[in-house]
């Protein structure tokens, strides 16, 4: 049902400055790129994509940016939180030679799915973009599944300097790939949808009220609901949708341009 | 074989093609939401309440599942009435008809609200006075019958579209009130709204919604809806448009032979998907052939004995 379930932090782990995971249990089944409502009692409920699939833990990985992840940033083992989920459609992960372009936070959404692919013998290359290397993150972790890893960042004080998208473009034009995974900041998957003909699938990032499909609040385009129809979007699909890239809306529903 | 039924009604001077209509504040924010409802099927939409400034609502939760429904304190979020113009024009094609739900502290933001309504091109307007969890808001207004007969006969002076009025079950006398809303010349009932409610967290002890108390809506309360209609049916001859837990074609029926002209769908949406709106025209016209109805006018009010 949904309504959420209240369980106990199994533990907390710093990432690097503003940045950590949060692992639960939770026993039933996850897909990358599915997200969970997360409450934090007396403060919001907020979606949160998983980061981490166990078999019976389960994690999330936040960037502290606004009033509920900043709760959530001072949160210890054994503090409570509800859950419910987990919601959306997830990845389809098809393909023998997959692109991943993480953008900031996007790389704790799309770790699970490298994992996942890898498990099933396909290869995969990753982007991991940041502004500077001191917010790179899961780097090891995507170094243990044996991936090409490509980092970017913005200040060049790691890896190729510029964001992710120009380095992507470079790799397409050189290698070839099955399709291209990305979540990030929202104008550079637009930017990276507009410069590729390969198969592609972005995670989109909503306000959400319900996350069950009855509010409107989260919908884009012709009513698509990021909630149910989401959060994870074909490139076929977003190249009809005007909002993408362009503007999300706030709480009351109102336009806010990116 | 084609269904011999004709579902098309008729809520006083506003035709519908089908007597199913989308419930004020699902998916009804934006136009683009509104237009894949209207592929759905629905006969007619109504939209979000929109208040005269923007509104962010409650936060989180809102919104949770229960065993028999869903509770809500959503807190009225909208992006006021100027911004709101822009999503309405985009509907200005639509052959199925907008209907503008508003809610306002007193007459004066109510007809204000009714006129930018009427400018934008709307069908019709819902005045929301009955929302159960926003201070000095809807159910506030709308439980007092001589301020909903002064909002009302205030809003129809001052607009030429007809102008329906959505009740709340929590007011104590449900059918005066809705003979005040007759009296200020209202051109339809709307009833029910939600149903005050709450849910309480055990283990954190502390009620789940982050506005405490919420409305019920779903299965549960389609009972309290029905007797409320047929209430209402019994004391005013105007249209009535009955809303609450209606999930089938025999549901809405039942709303019918209690004194409904059309039914609103809310929480269904989320039980039966949004093409509710075409599963329930076809358990309409499945259980009219089936029962010899030709017209949806001949069911309604027909459980008045």
């Amino acid at each position: 049902m949904n309504i959420p379930k209240i369980t106990k932090i199994l533990e907390v782990k710093n990432e690097v400055k503003d940045i950590k995971t949060i692992t639960f249990n939770h026993p039933e089944g996850v897909d990358p790129g599915q997200f969970f409502m997360i409450w934090i009692p007396g403060v919001d409920e907020i979606p949160m994509s998983v980061s981490y699939i166990d078999k019976d833990v389960k994690g999330i990985t936040f960037r502290k940016v606004g009033d509920a992840t900043s709760a959530l940033y001072k949160l210890k083992k054994e503090d409570r939180i509800g859950i419910r989920g987990p919601y959306g459609n997830g990845f389809e992960l098809q393909g023998n030679h997959i692109l991943f372009v993480g953008g900031g936070t996007g790389v704790a959404t799309l770790a699970p799915a490298v994992e996942y692919v890898v498990k099933n013998k396909s290869s995969a290359t990753v982007i991991i973009g940041a502004k500077t290397k001191n917010e790179l993150f899961f780097e090891d972790r995507l170094e243990k599944c044996g991936v090409t890893i490509l980092i970017s960042t913005d200040d060049g004080s790691k890896g190729f300097k510029g964001s992710a998208t120009d380095l992507a473009q470079d790799i397409l034009k050189k290698e070839n790939f099955d399709s291209v995974l990305t979540c990030g900041p929202e104008v550079m998957m637009k930017i990276l949808l507009d410069s590729t003909t390969i198969p592609f699938q972005a995670s989109l990032e909503r306000y959400m009220k319900c996350a069950i499909g009855l509010c409107g609040q989260c919908c884009i385009g012709e009513g698509l609901r990021v909630c149910i129809d989401g959060p994870i979007f074909d490139g076929k699909t977003l190249k009809n949708i005007q909002d993408f890239g362009v503007y999300r809306r706030d709480s009351a529903g109102r336009k806010v341009r990116f | 074989m084609l269904p011999l039924a004709d579902i098309s009604t008729n809520i006083g001077s506003l035709p519908l093609k089908n007597p199913t209509m989308l419930a004020s504040g699902i998916m009804d924010e934006d136009a683009g939401s509104m237009k894949r409802i209207i592929k759905c099927g629905a006969g007619a939409i109504v939209t979000k309440s929109i208040g005269l400034q923007p509104r962010e609502g409650y936060p989180n939760p809102t919104l949770i599942e229960l065993e028999y429904g869903i509770l809500n304190a959503m807190g009225l979020p909208n992006p006021g009435i100027d911004e709101f113009g822009e999503e309405i024009l985009q509907l200005k094609k639509s052959k199925t008809p907008i209907i503008g739900s508003i809610y306002g502290a007193n007459a004066k933001e109510f007809i204000e609200l009714g006129q930018k309504m009427e400018d934008y091109g709307v069908s019709a307007i819902e005045l929301n006075l009955s929302c159960p969890h926003a201070k000095r808001y809807g159910l506030e207004v709308g439980s007092d019958p001589k301020l909903i007969q002064i909002i009302t006969s205030s809003v129809k002076v001052n607009v030429k579209i007809p102008v329906f009025v959505k009740l709340s079950p929590n007011a104590t006398n449900i059918s005066e009130i809705a003979k005040a809303a007759e009296s200020g010349n209202a051109d339809a009932i709307v009833a029910i709204n939600s149903v005050k409610a709450m849910k309480i967290d055990l283990d954190l002890k502390r009620p789940i919604l982050s506005n405490k108390i919420g409305g019920y809506s779903g299965r549960a309360i389609k009972p309290i809806g029905v007797r409320c209609v047929y209430e209402i049916a019994e004391h005013v001859d105007i249209p009535i448009i009955g809303v609450g837990g209606i999930l089938s074609g025999e549901d809405a029926i039942e709303y019918m032979m209690a004194g409904a002209s059309a039914i609103q769908i809310g929480a269904g949406v989320y039980y039966r998907e949004l093409d509710i709106f075409k599963k329930i025209k076809k358990e309409i016209e499945q259980w009219m052939d089936k029962h010899s109805y030709k017209k949806i006018s001949d069911i309604v009010g027909v459980a008045h004995l």
